[in-house]
């Protein structure tokens, strides 16, 4: 098993990586859109938010760690990508970085300025930094507005990996989901 | 007898000072925040839950001698609604309570004023919520009033009323025993020069 990128593919650390976050992201998405509709006598009222304040937390640990693996590794070869879609590729993949940093710190301030933490499953918990009021509701809006901008850009993500895949017939989505063969 | 008479001129004088002013104006003491307006609902039938405007102002005029000639005006920045918790405080500005991009400013003008003796009246008025204009009635009383040691006259005021969430439009349920919230406004108003 490979652990580390090569110019041939994505070894197991970033493919867990990709595939983990993909889920818990789109899962934090749909999570937060239905629990801001719940009646208040839902049994899920106080727990959803807990949940998802709680699993952001991780996803933005989760993030930094991605980042400096990321650095710390080389890039697969994009060779078969026309330069046009190779500036795509590159702007949708480092777009999702500072998107995906600036969506946990806005949620961070939706749930903290009024010094509570943010609880983390029991294991620990985040403090308030800036207390502020009026914050959440700045912090808010921004939070909406990114994760939808997230949204569109994991569509643009997804049909350009299953246009390389059918129409180009290229390995870009099966090198992400399989590992780059064994090295010689 | 003439220390006497002295002392007597001061007397008077001092009780002329002290004499409230009869139908006077005052503003709201927001400068000092001598004031406050408090809001509580059932939370689930077990407790109270408690807030507060911060931003408000107002004026009233007062004649301790004819209060019935007496009115109020209040406004208040709903968005400074204030329940000591961020993420709720965020709720009740949203849609679903006070809507305050829509309905930035609550209002109540009163329309009379009926006193009821013991310095106890009941101050009837137009309250402006979230769009909708509804009659409600302010059980007052007088808690104190006179000279302040700062050069000012100050007339206070306590008026509490209750109201069903409802009836002004807003559409969150909070249960059977949160139908109703209670407003308790704490007035202190500095006369006008």
């Amino acid at each position: 098993m490979i652990v580390k990128d090569t110019p041939a593919g994505y070894g197991i650390v970033s493919r867990l990586f990709h595939w983990l976050m993909a889920i818990a992201i789109f899962g934090l998405f749909g999570l937060g859109w239905w629990m801001v509709g719940l009646d208040y006598y839902s049994p899920y009222y106080v727990s959803a938010p807990d949940f998802h304040r709680a699993a952001g937390i991780i996803l933005f640990i989760a993030l930094l760690a991605r980042i400096v693996w990321r650095v710390m590794n080389t890039k697969p070869d994009d060779a078969d990508l026309t330069p046009l879609e190779r500036k795509a590729s590159w702007v949708v993949h480092w777009g999702f970085y500072p998107l995906l940093i600036a969506l946990s710190i806005s949620g961070y301030l939706i749930a903290t300025p009024d010094g509570r933490p943010i609880d983390v499953f029991g294991w620990f918990s985040v403090p308030s930094i800036i207390q502020q009021k009026g914050l959440e509701d700045t912090a808010g809006l921004v939070h909406w507005v990114l994760a939808y901008t997230v949204m569109v850009l994991a569509a643009v993500h997804t049909l350009g990996a299953l246009k390389h895949h059918i129409v180009d017939k290229h390995t870009t989505l099966k090198r992400m989901w399989s590992g780059p063969p064994a090295q010689k | 007898m003439t220390f006497r008479l002295a002392s007597l001129a001061v007397v008077a004088a001092t009780l002329a000072l002290a004499a409230p002013a009869s139908a006077a104006d005052y503003d709201i003491d927001i400068k000092g925040a001598h004031a406050s307006i408090n809001f509580r609902i059932k939370h689930l039938g077990f407790s109270w839950l408690a807030g507060r405007f911060d931003k408000f102002n107002g004026t009233f005029s007062y004649d301790d001698k004819a209060p019935e000639k007496s009115s109020v005006k209040v406004e208040i920045d709903t968005a400074s609604v204030n329940s000591n918790h961020a993420e709720r405080d965020k709720h009740l500005r949203a849609a679903d309570f006070l809507d305050v991009a829509q309905f930035p400013t609550a209002t109540f003008v009163s329309t009379s004023v009926k006193p009821s003796g013991d310095g106890k009246a009941t101050i009837t008025g137009d309250l402006t919520l979230r769009g909708v204009t509804k009659q409600v009635v302010i059980d007052a009383v007088v808690i104190g009033g006179g000279s302040d040691p700062w050069g000012g006259t100050r007339q206070g005021f306590e008026g509490t009323t209750k109201f069903a969430l409802a009836d002004f439009g807003i559409p969150k349920d909070l249960g059977p025993a949160s139908k109703e919230v209670e407003l308790t406004l704490h007035v202190e108003g500095v006369q006008k020069k």
